[in-house]
């Protein structure tokens, strides 16, 4: 089975988030940068197909040579390979497609990609990817077996869970529950020295439409000040839930 | 030229994203000039829609439609937005949409915003404000292409009535055998409880709560105000309580409108989760806790002190209002 893991580089959970250039640009100061976690236990499933079954791991990015730290963890993690499309992506589209030109080229039977980024929150590149590609696509997967090319998953829906088989060639946008945080790895020493000399391929990037464009950025209006309310007091509590908040 | 909504329902009624998605729309297509014309997949109650200002229901009934089914859904969305001419899709932020959207807008060679949190900026261009940085910052995209497709975030614009005259019609999608190449074999829904995603009120405990025997509090609060409950992730992964409860980063988000925080200290992961809900109380010993800085309302006590009491109270003020 040949997996490819999608794994997007973005700012770490506590990175200030600030805004350069007029507000149009992240501001890259002083951030550092991650495996998105929605990729990395998707990365980490990918891992247990390695070893369980006999499965080659790629893994992929779209970024400039910036972004190759990342994907050298990723190898590090145990992936086999690494491909750098050298882009800077433009949008979630613009990302799909250069993914599913990859899919095209390497007849990946799974695919595997977190079903949402950590810095642009957009969601949306599983479901192009595998819309572009014809591939089955299985959005929110939480568990997943593969027999053959026979596929067992288990979506995450709102209020519960829907169990689904399907077949391969599949795209899975994964997100915790996929594999669990405890199951998350930490590259040894060994697994560092080894992705040194992994192959981690550069491809150029294919033209894709600019369908949307990011044209600035805000920050969030500073929230007002906390109202305290003593333990003793749980009415005054109540009301302002109630009169002044009008959530209750 | 009408503008398309796709109408969830759950169980034959729609559900309240639905009804936030047609206010929305009804609003933008007033900007534009145009109508709100709503897809609906075997629900045939579809008579609510127009106190939202919805003109025009495309019932689609088919016994293959039975079971969700992104592949085949986005086919029928596609095929009413073409039908219709329209020009803008929005769709709704459920787990189901969310799934759906994507396809939606490759099938229409559409661009799509996802998150979006507000009434278009403008409309040449298009550009929306949505989400991004999970809620610590805002992004206002463009779309360029000539069909869109927006996603709007949940619980960002609210319910907002406005009588019309509904005009239901029969639609009959061309299914294609490839689309149904997941099949459901079983669905599995926590029973009898308010699901976080469908709450408007979430009581949320963390690991102040001491242990899984003490969730008593956290439920029998979650009861009185018919919220959902949740916990943080330290609480699912010492088995505490069962993972489709964590919220926060890695876990569920949450957008409600009353998100109450008893027992957390709030770490970052765990507030870029349920940031975007309006309203944040916080129930903490620890007057130093981070949960404090993002809070609307904070208590410093003792969970097992001030919870009881304010069950007591909520119970009171329920009579009361009822």
């Amino acid at each position: 089975m040949k997996i490819l893991v999608c794994i997007s580089h973005v700012p770490d959970t506590t990175s200030k988030i600030n805004f350069t250039n007029n507000d149009t640009e992240f501001d890259t100061n002083g951030v550092q940068y991650v495996i998105n976690p929605n990729d990395e236990f998707g990365l980490t499933r990918a891992i247990w197909f390695q070893e369980q079954q006999g499965a080659t791991v790629t893994v992929v990015n779209v970024g400039g040579p910036e972004t190759e730290p990342t994907l050298r963890k990723a190898l590090a993690i145990g992936a086999n390979e690494a491909i750098r499309i050298n882009a800077t992506p433009t949008d979630g589209f613009f990302v799909a497609k250069q993914l599913a030109e990859v899919i095209k080229n390497g007849a990946y039977d799974l695919v595997i990609a977190g079903k949402e980024s950590l810095d642009y929150n957009g969601g949306m590149v599983p479901g192009m990817t595998a819309a572009l590609s014809g591939y089955n696509f299985l959005n929110s997967c939480i568990d997943i077996a593969v027999d053959g090319n026979n596929v067992k998953a288990v979506r995450e829906i709102d209020g519960g869970k829907e169990t689904v088989s399907t077949s391969l060639p599949l795209i899975i946008g994964t997100q915790k529950g996929i594999v669990e945080e405890k199951d998350l790895r930490i590259p040894n020493m060994r697994g560092i020295m080894t992705a040194r000399t992994k192959p981690l391929n550069i491809t150029e990037a294919v033209d894709a439409p600019a369908n949307t464009k990011a044209v600035k950025f805000e920050k969030p209006a500073p929230k007002s000040a906390i109202k305290m309310i003593s333990p003793d007091n749980l009415d005054e509590l109540i009301d302002l839930l109630h009169n002044e908040a009008k959530v209750i | 030229m009408s503008i398309l909504i796709y109408a969830e329902s759950a169980e034959g009624k729609f559900k309240k994203v639905a009804f936030e998605i047609a206010s929305y729309a009804k609003k933008v297509a007033d900007s534009l000039d145009t109508t709100v014309t709503a897809l609906t997949i075997n629900n045939d109650n579809v008579a609510d829609l127009a106190k939202y200002g919805i003109d025009k229901v495309l019932k689609v009934n088919n016994d293959k439609l039975v079971s969700f089914n992104a592949k085949a859904y986005a086919d029928v969305i596609k095929q009413a937005a073409q039908q219709e001419n329209t020009k803008l899709v929005i769709l709704s932020s459920s787990t189901d949409s969310i799934y759906l959207s994507s396809l939606v807008a490759v099938n229409l060679e559409a661009g799509l915003a996802s998150n979006v949190v507000g009434l278009p900026l403008s409309t040449t261009p298009f550009q929306v404000k949505r989400n991004a940085f999970s809620n610590k910052a805002f992004n206002i995209t463009e779309i360029n292409t000539d069909v869109k497709v927006i996603g709007l975030a949940k619980n960002s614009y609210g319910l907002f009535e406005n009588a019309s005259t509904l005009t239901e019609e029969a639609f009959n999608p061309n299914l294609d055998d490839n689309d149904f190449e997941i099949k459901v074999e079983s669905v599995e829904k926590t029973s009898g409880k308010v699901s976080i995603a469908d709450a408007d009120i979430v009581v949320s405990g963390g690991r102040g709560l001491k242990g899984p025997e003490n969730w008593g509090l956290i439920e029998d609060l979650a009861a009185v105000l018919g919220a959902a409950t949740a916990c943080s992730k330290p609480v699912s992964d010492l088995g505490w309580r069962p993972h489709g409860e964590h919220v926060g980063q890695t876990g569920k988000p949450v957008a409600t409108n009353l998100y109450i925080a008893i027992g957390i200290s709030g770490a970052i992961q765990h507030i870029a989760g349920i940031n975007a809900s309006k309203v944040k109380v916080v129930i903490n010993t620890d007057p130093e806790a981070p949960f404090f800085k993002v809070a609307d309302y904070g208590i410093v006590g003792d969970a097992f002190d001030v919870v009881p009491r304010l069950i007591e109270k909520l119970k009171a003020f329920k009579a009361q209002n009822a």
